[in-house]
């Protein structure tokens, strides 16, 4: 692994009494698509702004890309992009305005940010709906649209925060296969947050499991297994895979819908 | 003697020079600091560009201007109509001003309704600035650009601002165009001034209750909330303030055979409470730029009125004296300004 594009120690965010993040130590290398995987709630957003410089930490250090978020914002966010979750945008303006409009920004020229929001659109597989205003976009064209948004700047990084969430199944299969590709083909490294188990076993090289604040266990998914279960066939011989793992921590209790849908 | 050698040196040109000199060095340190690690160039033009471009498309901005012309229109008309009646008077050398201020009684004078109108106008350009954008998803999303996070609330003050000074520059180079038509006499140079500094006047005076609005827009969540927390305060000052301050004026009020210092006092004591409205200090400042005849705004003496000679002021000597008011109008401006540029960068943005 080359150096780590994130790096995050014992870093630790509290409002009040209430801790959201505690005490976490991460290392995410380059290219690499990263699954935080937890429950709502379990401090993965929380997480994700104080890598973006968009809160400060109480406690801990966070280096993204070897930038301080809290000394250089600004620079940080030239190098990671950023799609939060259920993104919205000027729905009076189009799809190809709006991705103009953060192009320039981005300090491209008038005549760039066009060319490059175009080709971008058709990337993303928004190349019919251009001129359509944002507002008559469904709730799969944003998050495309999002995906765009953050190519825009040719980030490093993209952190991608419960990107899947309100998404038919099929727009699911697309979405995350773009991430891969984009991953793959341009080492892109990728941090992807969500609490749907059996996406993040689809696209995610290493995983690490969030609950209430804490990282539990990271690593690549046969790792976990043995860290857990000692041995990564199970009794019946099957081999064990996220959902058990994932089991183990939240004991069946929330996440049963999930079960059923990657059943 | 060591405390006269002491002060003296506040008294020296130099000592000021050196301090403002050393302020300058930090400020530009502190700027170039930022353009250093700060964002694309031309990053806060577009944004004010988009800003404003939103606004004039807007149905709210189109409606609300669509009244304000409307009403510009309705009291020229009026000035028009009563001015006939102000020829032969003693003042014709302030002719042009009383296309401003003049009127028949059907309509308020322009710079009323201005004082009027110009609240609801701040307050409707800048009660959803901040949170409509955080209600739609998009402020996470412009956060996660790179930029300053003071870029948004600057670039909507400033697209404002701008909206503002093109609405009322318009307004009033068309009652002088009208009034050129419709007089065929030209304004003279200080009348002309007069009605630049009492554009830039409502300008700012409009720009207090932009800020304001803004100030709720990012306390509030709901725009409704802020519209109407807006819309509350104008009313206080409009409707209730005045109510309450004639209370305390009533209760406070000196008996007729009180001695000429409590009357005085007394006087200075109303002038004062009326003094806290930001409509009663637009009003003065307008009524004093717009009428050279007005030689004094707060309480006189028999004394200070011996000798003076009945006649308009000179511009510079109108501004003076409603300096305390425009100065009172800009401070407010940037006190409502300040707090909602500090709760703004202290707030943490979640996506919706």
């Amino acid at each position: 692994m080359q150096s780590p594009t994130i790096v995050t120690s014992h870093l630790t965010k509290r409002y009040g009494d209430f801790t959201a993040v505690s005490d976490l130590t991460l290392e995410i290398g380059r290219g690499e698509v990263f699954g935080l995987l937890g429950p709502n709630g379990a401090g993965k957003s929380t997480t994700i702004l104080m890598l973006m410089g968009m809160t400060e930490p109480t406690a801990g250090s966070v280096r993204v890309c070897g930038l301080d978020p809290v000394r250089q914002p600004i620079e940080v966010k030239r190098h990671v992009g950023y799609l939060p979750e259920d993104v919205g945008f000027y729905d009076d303006l189009s799809g190809l305005d709006n991705l103009i409009y953060t192009a320039r920004l981005n300090g491209l020229t008038e005549g760039e940010a066009r060319s490059r929001s175009l080709q971008l659109m058709e990337r993303v597989g928004l190349a019919e709906e251009i001129g359509k205003k944002t507002g008559k976009y469904s709730r799969g064209m944003r998050q495309r649209l999002g995906l765009a948004d953050v190519l825009i700047r040719n980030p490093e990084v993209i952190i991608l925060d419960e990107p899947t969430l309100g998404i038919d199944p099929s727009g699911i299969r697309d979405f995350l296969r773009l991430i891969v590709t984009l991953s793959r083909g341009e080492g892109i490294t990728v941090l992807f947050s969500s609490h749907h188990l059996h996406q993040v076993q689809q696209v995610c090289d290493r995983v690490g499991i969030f609950v209430k604040g804490s990282l539990l266990a990271q690593g690549d998914i046969a790792s976990l297994a043995r860290q857990l279960f000692s041995c990564n066939v199970s009794a019946e011989g099957r081999e064990y895979g996220l959902e058990d793992i994932y089991n183990r921590y939240f004991e069946g209790g929330t996440h049963n819908e999930d079960h059923t849908a990657s059943a | 003697m060591k405390i006269t050698l002491h002060l003296h040196k506040y008294f020296s040109a130099t000592f000021y020079e050196e301090h403002l000199r050393r302020l300058i060095l930090a400020i530009r340190k502190e700027f170039s600091s930022f353009s250093e690690s700060g964002a694309a160039p031309g990053a806060f033009r577009t944004m004010v560009r988009k800003e404003m471009s939103d606004h004039i498309c807007s149905w709210r901005v189109v409606i609300l201007m669509a009244i304000i012309l409307l009403t510009c229109v309705g009291s020229l008309y009026t000035a028009l109509s009563a001015i006939t009646h102000a020829v032969g008077s003693n003042e014709e050398e302030f002719f042009f001003l009383k296309l401003f201020t003049l009127s028949d009684g059907s309509l308020p004078p322009y710079f009323v309704f201005i004082g009027f109108l110009g609240p609801l106008l701040g307050i409707s350009l800048g009660f959803d600035a901040v949170n409509t954008e955080q209600n739609r998803g998009t402020l996470s999303r412009l956060l996660a650009q790179p930029i300053p996070r003071d870029y948004v609330i600057n670039a909507k003050f400033t697209a404002a601002l701008l909206v503002i000074s093109l609405l009322f520059f318009l307004l009033s180079f068309l009652v002088i165009g009208a009034g050129l038509v419709a007089l065929g006499i030209p304004p003279t140079p200080s009348e002309f001034m007069r009605i630049i500094f009492f554009t830039l006047l409502s300008i700012v005076y409009v720009a207090l209750w932009l800020n304001l609005s803004l100030y709720f827009s990012v306390c509030f969540r709901q725009s409704a909330t802020s519209a109407l927390a807006g819309i509350a305060v104008w009313l206080f000052f409009t409707v209730f303030y005045p109510l309450i301050a004639n209370v305390l004026i009533k209760a406070a009020a000196p008996s007729p055979y009180a001695g000429e210092r409590s009357v005085y006092l007394f006087e200075r004591f109303r002038f004062l409470l009326m003094q806290v409205m930001p409509n009663e200090l637009f009003s003065q400042a307008t009524s004093t730029l717009l009428m050279p005849s007005v030689r004094s705004l707060g309480p006189l003496t028999m004394e200070q009125i011996e000798g003076a000679i009945p006649g308009p002021l000179p511009l510079g000597q109108s501004l003076l004296l409603v300096w305390p008011q425009l100065t009172g109008l800009i401070a407010l401006t940037l006190l409502c300004f300040i707090l909602s540029y500090r709760s703004f960068m202290r707030r943490e943005i979640r996506s919706r």
